[in-house]
């Protein structure tokens, strides 16, 4: 499975999990209008490092972190190189 | 009679041969009478008399026969807790201090330096004159987890640590009392000092044994009352040997009791009471509760029943009574109580409906974004599903909101459920969400085969 699948699966399944609307997913989807909370988030971020053996987020310095959907993928996209 | 300030347990006892209780372990079995004319110290009790005694026995039946031998000679008897490590025992030795040891084993103390005298203790009672004159207030000294890995050594007295047993009625004897824990342990020690100041006979548990063969041989001995964590219950009955057993009294301490938990026992055991008791090693037993029901009537604060006094300041419940400890012992002891006597047990509890419920350690706190998640209160939600026999609730270190929740759940019957445990998850999660804020229902739900137990029979949690 593609990081880009697996990133969109996570944000819909932790959506139905969490009973949040979440908005049409596309790469300029800013998190602010997706619905989800920082929670989903922390949960979505948990699953991925279960599912691709990595979190950016904990070994990112100096890089910008993500505020819209097409920048996350790519964030962990860049980290799995 | 109970212990005044005056008398020794053997004392107490009425220091007589008629004594028919019957204490036994694993091993071996002695009648307390036997003690009138014998000894378990191999001739050499008198050494003791005014020391500073370290019982660090590996067979309970000879930490018990000691300490009713010695309650009242020896200055002080320090109860060394089994598995204790050899540093930590040297770190007891010299902080305490101790200058003299009673043991069944191999200590693996060389190179310390002398402290006195060595006696092996043995559960055979040989015949001797001893000297039991009560000629100290012997301090009980007892040992609990620190923070640091240490243990923390806490001074009692024999009055203090039987503040909270009742008077002896003489139908009494025919209890023949039973405890999961090791009776070195606060919540142990109440239930060998009930038993022998209330003419009971005592059954001690063995980290050697099995929990299904504890149970077994507990049944055999006819167990009337017996005393455990919700941890040792929940695992009595997984052991498929809780059946083996007939108790007349089941009571529960150390841990918080759910609901679940409290049903569970009641259903498995109907003819016996069930209740749950609040005890610490510092603050001493505070109270039990007998309606079944999980926390207890906020009427309990401030009635002062039995001498003692409860507040619920910050939260968390303190306790002032003539049953807490007398202090730390130690190079690095702080003071047990505020400047009004009153011990701050740590313990955490919501008041709902006029009643209070525990809900968990201050210290154990999940931060989840700022959001304070107490582990113990998810596992109570967790535990309500049928399928479920144990649960430990977690953080999970997380990148974004410092923690998540999460649990590791341990079924009843894993092979009944024929692959539907899917199912159970979702069905776990839903009861966790129709009950709890979002930020305390787990994130992920791991299922386990078992969870480990700690030798003080609460469940382990990571620090």
């Amino acid at each position: 499975m593609s990081i880009r699948s697996e990133v969109i699966a996570q944000f819909e399944q932790v959506a139905r999990e969490q009973d949040k609307q979440l908005a049409p997913l596309a790469d300029d989807l800013a998190f602010l209008d997706s619905g989800l909370d920082s929670l989903c988030f922390a949960i979505i971020v948990a699953r991925l490092e279960d599912s691709l053996g990595i979190d950016p987020f904990s070994t990112a310095e100096d890089t910008v972190f993500p505020v819209t959907l097409g920048e996350f993928i790519k964030f962990y996209e860049d980290a799995s190189k | 009679m109970l212990p005044n300030d005056r008398a020794s347990l053997w004392d107490t006892l009425g220091a007589n041969a008629k004594l028919s209780q019957r204490f036994a372990s694993v091993h071996a079995a002695v009648t307390l009478g036997d003690l009138a004319g014998g000894s378990c110290l191999s001739g050499r009790a008198s050494e003791l008399a005014g020391r500073s005694v370290l019982i660090a026995a590996k067979d309970q039946l000879v930490a018990s026969l000691a300490l009713i031998e010695l309650d009242g000679v020896a200055r002080r008897l320090v109860l060394c807790p089994p598995e204790l490590p050899a540093e930590h025992i040297s770190f007891v030795i010299d902080s305490v201090p101790v200058d003299a040891i009673v043991s069944d084993y191999d200590l693996g103390l060389d190179g310390h330096p002398a402290i006195g005298p060595f006696i092996i203790g043995g559960p055979q009672i040989a015949p001797s004159e001893e000297d039991r004159t009560p000629r100290h207030k012997t301090e009980w000294v007892l040992l609990t987890s620190g923070t640091t890995g240490r243990p923390k050594m806490v001074g009692h007295t024999l009055a203090s640590l039987t503040g909270a047993i009742e008077q002896i009625s003489p139908a009494a004897s025919s209890v023949v009392w039973s405890t999961f824990y090791d009776i070195r342990r606060y919540g142990g020690l109440q239930i060998f000092l009930r038993a022998v100041l209330t003419g009971a006979s005592l059954v001690l548990s063995s980290s050697e044994e099995s929990t299904a063969d504890f149970l077994t041989r507990a049944g055999a001995n006819g167990v009337t009352h017996i005393s455990g964590t919700p941890s040792h219950w929940r695992r009595a009955l997984m052991s498929g040997s809780a059946h083996n057993l007939n108790p007349q009294y089941v009571r529960l301490s150390g841990e918080i009791a759910d609901q679940a938990i409290l049903d569970h026992l009641r259903a498995f055991y109907p003819q016996a009471k069930v209740a749950h008791a609040f005890a610490s090693t510092e603050a001493g037993v505070a109270f039990d509760v007998r309606d079944g029901l999980a926390g207890f009537p906020a009427s309990v604060i401030g009635s002062g029943i039995g001498g003692v006094d409860m507040k619920v300041e910050d939260g968390s419940l303190r306790i002032r009574s003539p049953r807490t400890a007398a202090r730390y012992l130690g190079p690095q002891a702080t003071n047990l109580a505020d400047a009004d006597g009153f011990i701050d047990t740590g313990d955490m509890l919501e008041l709902r409906d006029s009643r209070y419920y525990f809900v968990g350690r201050r210290d154990g706190v999940i931060n989840v974004g700022g959001l304070k998640v107490h582990p113990e209160e998810v596992e109570a939600v967790i535990n309500q599903h049928p399928g479920v026999q144990m649960c430990l609730v977690r953080a999970r270190k997380n990148s974004l909101t410092g923690a998540l929740v999460v649990a590791d759940v341990v079924l009843a019957a894993p092979d009944s459920l024929n692959g539907q445990v899917r199912e159970t998850e979702q069905e776990i999660l839903q009861l966790c969400r129709a009950t709890l804020p979002r930020h305390k229902v787990p994130a992920a739900i791991r299922f386990v085969s078992s969870l480990e137990v700690a030798s003080t029979g609460k469940i382990s949690r990571q620090p």
